[in-house]
């Protein structure tokens, strides 16, 4: 998303090189991605951005205000909640899943492991299952009633704590998207390490250095892009949380509010409030500190790389 | 299972005579050109219109539609309905209003909650229904669901169904405790404690917030917490039948008597049928869903009239229901309406009755053959005697917000907080109301 215009903007600019007559040929290639990419990109935040200078309401019409639709989101409590709890879902999800994924990449990579490829399928399959499948899934099992939880707490006669109450369940929504994106980016981490020149772990070896000290010296420097692409869409995945929420929603309705996170707070904006000037709002607002966040992730990670 | 769901999530109505009067009330000047054509749509131009022929399309999700479409296109072999189901309840709204605002994909003919009708009237997203001599239909339908469809001098739908409530109860755990069927409250609660000390496992029933349950218990106990008068909108949870309300419920929450189950989930359809949930108060179209639903209850389950504030006090609330209506800007509202009357007032009723839908129409509501009709899921016991009885219970004057969608949808972000933490009902009303206040004012109501 953020690579798309920059890939797009060197080819246009030699194409109209000084000097020579101006040619087309350049254009009429990138036209058909072009002209897509305008509807189902560009046009829809052109009109996000049109509708969030209005407001609608039922007395009284249509108006036109401007950034006041600004100001109020800036100033909405619940929009700030929304987004401190997938900031705070961020700092600590994000981390602990590409450690997980790295470990894994490691694993496969080391070729110690037996089965390699039945263990990279295995874990890489949780992403094939569609989101919301995964979500119903797992709040069936978290269910302390009839779920896994419940037919634990019978079978061992404890009682666990009920990871869809309001306490847990940011972390049990976590635990979901951990599962579902480790295999993800372990693929990410482990198509990096195997461009790796293998020469260079036959160098260290001779060297006598160690496979702790190979993974520390040459394989963890080596993922350093890898991981940089991967914190960004966990980033950029992170501040979007929609989907599990929204299906545990049916399950725990108390713990789960209308603005658990920016984009479900769009959603009931939108879709239950009829507030669709405010909602374009909130997700623009939301869309603009999501690029920000990570564009410096991105100059961080690229300044050290180089 | 969705069809039947939004029954009960979000629920019917009546809605009182004077709402909306200021907003709707020169409706002459909306729409001339259609106004001017449809106003005299009598009897004849209806069958003219039969008779000619043409196509219409239905949004509903009610299931019983599917046989009276069938049997209608059979009487009228020119007429094509195309009957669609575009969502339950909230998406089909959210359908229905973005063809509306698009002015283009419009349905001729669309199934509208009852508590959902005023948002859609305001709107002028809906046809009054008087230019084509619904006005003249008084006394066809019970008061409830006919008070519901009104708004100021309009008529923006027929009522297809209603949901006078009831006590559903499961007979084998209260006799297996030897527990009374509670006729109060009072009861009501006494039995919750002497139940869930019998069986820790087992409960009266299952709350875990639910908004359209809470406004019909407010209504039962006498509750007027929405003012509504024209664009003048009044929220007030604070008066003396809320406060009985909260005062009973509040014991079951914070004793934990209730099961913390969703209603309608598979958690919800097994308690029902284990005896983990022993009573539902409920909308009379219950019993259609418990015989699908919950298989394993068939034999055990039971209906009472709803327990009563007072001893010996015949009151009830309505719970759900919807009715049928044709949008502002159909193509073809003659036809449409035509429509309507067979599935809401004529031949239509007849067969959904018979597909296990509880009806509004009095007719149909006081023949012996309804209300005989044995339920071998209840024991051979005549169920709709208890149901049509409750229909002429229902407490009048009640009146839901002209924004209640909205209003429902944010109920767990605050009366919800009191089934999870120490907030207490009252508390949680308290906060809905500021919300509902605050949502009001930003839509451009006079908030009081």
């Amino acid at each position: 998303m953020v690579a798309t215009p920059q890939a797009g903007a060197p080819s246009a600019r030699r194409t109209a090189s000084p000097g020579r007559r101006r040619s087309w040929t350049g254009w009429r290639f990138v036209g058909p991605f072009m002209a897509v990419f305008a509807l189902v990109f560009l046009a829809p935040i052109a009109y996000s951005v049109y509708l969030s200078l209005f407001r609608t309401q039922l007395i009284g019409g249509t108006t036109f205000v401007g950034a006041g639709n600004y100001v109020k989101a800036l100033g909405d409590p619940q929009f700030w909640s929304a987004f401190g709890r997938v900031a705070l879902f961020l700092v600590v999800q994000v981390p602990i899943m590409l450690f997980l994924a790295l470990l894994v990449a490691l694993a496969i990579d080391s070729g110690r492991l037996y089965g390699a490829s039945f263990f990279r399928i295995a874990v890489f399959l949780p992403y094939a299952v569609p989101a919301v499948v995964a979500a119903l899934m797992w709040g069936f099992m978290y269910g302390t009633r009839f779920g896994l939880i419940g037919n634990l707490n019978d079978l061992l006669g404890v009682s666990l704590p009920d990871p869809l109450s309001s306490d847990l369940i940011l972390a049990s929504i976590g635990n979901i998207v951990t599962w579902e994106f480790v295999g993800y980016n372990m693929l990410i981490l482990y198509s990096a390490l195997r461009v790796v020149n293998p020469s260079l772990y036959e160098a260290a070896e001779m060297d006598g250095a160690g496979q702790l000290r190979i993974v520390w010296a040459i394989k963890l420097p080596a993922l350093r892009g890898a991981l940089l692409i991967a914190t960004i869409f966990s980033i950029i995945g992170s501040f979007q949380l929609f989907n599990e929420p929204a299906i545990l929603r049916d399950l725990a309705p108390n713990a789960i509010t209308t603005y658990f996170t920016p984009n479900y707070y769009a959603y009931s904006l939108s879709f239950r409030g009829q507030q669709f000037d405010y909602s374009a709002t909130v997700a623009i607002v939301m869309g603009v500190i999501t690029m920000v966040i990570a564009y410096v992730v991105q100059l961080r990670g690229m300044r050290k790389g180089a | 299972m969705t069809t039947t769901r939004r029954h009960a999530l979000l629920l019917g109505a009546a809605l009182s005579v004077s709402l909306l009067a200021t907003a709707c009330g020169s409706s002459g000047d909306t729409g001339s050109g259609t106004a001017a054509a449809t106003r005299s749509a009598s009897a004849d131009d209806l069958q003219a219109a039969l008779d000619a022929g043409g196509s219409i399309t239905v949004w509903a999700w009610e299931p019983t539609l599917k046989q009276v479409v069938a049997d209608f296109q059979t009487k009228y072999p020119k007429v094509k309905v195309n009957l669609v189901n575009a969502g339950t309840g909230n998406d089909q709204y959210t359908a229905l209003q973005n063809a509306v605002k698009a002015g283009s994909g419009l349905p001729d003919v669309a199934q509208i909650e009852y508590y959902a009708l005023p948002q859609f009237a305001l709107g002028k997203a809906v046809t009054d229904l008087t230019a084509f001599g619904a006005d003249k239909l008084d006394g066809t339908f019970t008061p409830g669901p006919w008070n519901s469809v009104h708004s100021g001098s309009g008529i923006y739908g027929l009522p297809m169904d209603s949901g006078p409530m009831a006590l559903f109860y499961n007979k084998d755990v209260f006799d297996k405790h030897k527990i009374e069927v509670p006729k109060t409250w009072e009861e009501y609660i006494a039995a919750a404690k002497k139940l869930h000390e019998a069986d820790p496992k087992a409960y009266i029933t299952n709350d875990v917030g639910d908004a359209g349950f809470t406004t019909s218990m407010i209504w039962q106990a006498g509750g007027k917490p929405y003012k509504v008068d024209g664009t003048k909108v009044g929220v007030d949870f604070s008066d003396a039948g809320t406060q009985k309300y909260t005062a009973a419920w509040q014991q079951l929450v914070s004793g934990k008597l209730v099961a913390p189950i969703a209603s309608w989930s598979d958690a919800w359809y097994k308690g029902l049928g284990d005896g983990t949930i022993a009573t539902l108060v409920i909308g009379a179209w219950m019993p259609a869903n418990l015989e699908t639903g919950v298989k394993a209850g068939a034999g055990k389950w039971r209906v009472a009239p709803m327990p009563q504030w007072e001893s010996g006090g015949k009151a009830s609330s309505e719970n759900g229901g919807s009715s049928l209506t044709i949008p502002e800007g159909a193509a073809n509202k003659k036809l449409a309406y035509a429509f309507l009357k067979y599935a809401n007032v004529d031949e239509g009723v007849r067969t959904r009755v018979d597909g296990g839908a509880f009806p509004a129409t009095t007719a149909q509501l006081g023949s012996p053959e309804f209300k005989d009709k044995k339920f071998p899921y209840f024991g051979d016991q005549q169920v709709n005697q208890v149901l049509a009885e409750s229909a002429g219970q229902v407490v009048g004057g009640w009146s839901y917000l002209p924004y209640q969608v909205y209003a429902n949808s944010v109920f767990n972000d605050t009366v919800g907080k009191a089934y999870i933490s120490g907030t207490t009902l009252q508390d949680g009303l308290k906060a809905w109301q500021d919300a509902t206040v605050k949502y009001g004012q930003e839509q451009g109501f006079s908030m009081q």
